[in-house]
């Protein structure tokens, strides 16, 4: 297995993403339970505006608590998280790993909720609702209930529910983890192609290397025991990435990169 | 079945090999024998009942045959049928007060650890304290006959609404919590868009037990409460008619009773089927 020096210096970001304005900064981040519980150590991460990061690492690593962090779900114990000039109502959307739709409501009724509880009716805002589903290509399913779709089409309407609000942020946590291949490489792709038509900012937790490349221009590193970001990769390659991207020496190379710094992640911490 | 998977089998043409025709039988069977058995089962035991009746000259004040009770329902149709309704009002009226107080006791103990700390344990105390002994002191306190009564009917249903919709109330999925705070949800909004929803198949199921409780109360009160003439219910005349040894009488307010019990559950069972069968799983019909 090779070993790195675990605090290795992160590589410079590319110039493209290092000009872009910052959209939210974590600065040295500490999340601890029960007093003694260290589940995420100094961590630091600047978000900008139109960044597709990758957080990758081994179970336990505090991925999913930095996105919960992110999210404003819990409150970190040290250091801080500050939104770039505030947080606005309907900025923030998010992806859990199950589609966590109400099975009560139909595709429509899921995906008008976050508007709903901005107290909008749904006659004011249909159009935002079947424009999500449009971007996720369900406009036929809008009055179908949550137990009639397959586990891929749940998962698109909930990220139609996490853009209805046009955020400029979205997190992500391991969104196609529980999917079949075949279906993760084409929400993989329509993911893509979404980010390209509303331009969001997307942190996307994974425990694939393969995921990680293809999506994001930064991977984010982290080792478990305590949770910290041990390196962060850029990946150059341009967007729109396409099936001809997945089988190129280029993304090959990006994975070996990122699967030699998980290996390190994952040797660092036994 | 997704929706794709069923445009795929309404193209194909039907395939029903040996397997398949074995399955349609055996559902078929089921179909007609889940009506058929039972009411072959009662026409049997009616039988046998009159046969043992007849053959031994049983006396009908010990026990009268089935074709003399059956009698006895229509003739005595007028007296038992007021009774019918006055026990029937009680139960209705002590479902509905057990269904606002379970489920309003239910949500105000979501909203207040404090509250539920505080007030559950004696909801238990009540539910496990036996009603035939608290019966006599309420009467003693109440003085209108239908108060005493409502609350004794009360008191033996309103717990499987309150304890089933607590559950319910606080078994919404945890990552819709989330998602609830992430947007900013009120605590309205997350009761009324959240909990109330994820409750409602636990509160269907306590219902369902409640409404066999509130007439189970309603029959008991009435025993405790003994005092008769207008606006008795069935019970009463179930002990007025025991005490005259007419028990042609007797069985015949039993079965109204059975039947009314019937009923209930099957209305509610209805009832429960039409509000969860878009959505939930307990209301669906496996396709194979």
């Amino acid at each position: 297995m090779p070993s790195e020096p675990a605090r290795q210096a992160a590589p410079a970001p590319s110039g493209a993403a290092a000009a872009r304005p910052p959209l939210l900064r974590m600065q040295g981040v500490d999340k601890v339970f029960n007093g003694d519980v260290v589940a995420l150590k100094g961590m630091s991460l600047d978000v900008r505006e139109g960044d597709f990061i990758s957080l990758l690492g081994p179970s336990g690593c505090g991925k999913s608590t930095a996105l919960r962090l992110l999210a404003g779900l819990s409150h970190p114990s040290r250091g801080r998280i500050a939104w770039d000039g505030g947080q606005e109502e309907g900025d923030l959307g998010v992806v859990f790993q199950e589609p966590t739709l109400m099975p009560w409501a139909t595709v429509a009724q899921n995906i008008w909720l976050p508007l709903r509880l901005r107290g909008k009716s749904y006659a004011a805002v249909k159009d935002e609702v079947l424009e999500a589903l449009r971007l996720v290509g369900l406009e036929k399913f809008q009055t179908a209930y949550p137990r009639e779709l397959s586990g891929g089409m749940k998962m698109r309407v909930s990220i139609a529910r996490a853009l209805v609000t046009r955020p400029r942020l979205v997190l992500m946590d391991e969104p196609f983890a529980a999917l079949d291949e075949i279906t993760r490489f084409r929400l993989n792709d329509d993911l893509l192609a979404l980010r390209d038509k509303i331009g969001c900012t997307v942190v996307f937790v994974t425990h694939s290397v393969f995921e990680s490349v293809f999506l994001s221009d930064r991977i984010v590193v982290m080792a478990a025991r305590p949770g910290r970001v041990i390196r962060e990769l850029a990946v150059d390659a341009p967007y729109p990435r396409t099936d001809a991207f997945r089988t190129s020496a280029e993304y090959a190379a990006y994975c070996r990169d990122a699967s030699d710094a998980l290996h390190a992640a994952m040797g660092d911490a036994a | 079945m997704t929706l794709a998977e069923r445009d795929e089998s309404a193209a194909s043409p039907p395939t029903i090999d040996a397997d398949e025709r074995a399955r349609r039988r055996a559902r078929r069977l089921e179909r007609v024998g889940k009506w058929v058995l039972p009411v072959l089962v009662m026409a049997l035991a009616l039988l046998a009942w009159d046969r043992i009746v007849v053959w031994n000259d049983i006396p009908h004040y010990t026990l009268p045959g089935p074709g003399l009770v059956f009698r006895t329902l229509i003739e005595d149709w007028a007296i038992l049928f007021d009774a019918l309704l006055v026990t029937l009002q009680i139960t209705l009226l002590a479902l509905l007060v057990a269904v606002l107080g379970g489920v309003g006791l239910a949500v105000l103990f979501t909203q207040s650890r404090w509250m539920e700390m505080s007030f559950y344990p004696y909801a238990v105390i009540l539910q496990v304290t036996p009603v035939v002994a608290i019966a006599p002191l309420i009467f003693i306190y109440v003085d209108s006959r239908i108060a005493g009564l409502l609350i004794c009917a009360w008191l033996v249903a309103f717990f499987p609404v309150l304890s089933n919709t607590t559950l319910g109330l606080n078994s919404a999925d945890h990552n819709l919590r989330d998602l609830f705070r992430i947007y900013g949800a009120t605590r309205w909004q997350r009761l009324r868009f959240l909990q109330l929803p994820s409750a409602l198949p636990y509160f269907l199921g306590g219902l369902r037990i409640a409404g066999g409780l509130s007439l189970i109360g309603a029959v008991v009160a009435e025993y405790v409460a003994g005092t008769g003439g207008i606006g008795s219910g069935l019970a009463f005349r179930i002990l007025e008619a025991g005490y005259r040894l007419n028990i042609p009488r007797m069985f015949a307010a039993l079965i109204l009773i059975a039947a009314t019990g019937v009923l209930i559950f099957a209305a509610l069972s209805l009832l429960s089927h039409l509000m969860l069968r878009k959505w939930h799983e307990s209301a669906m019909t496996r396709e194979r």
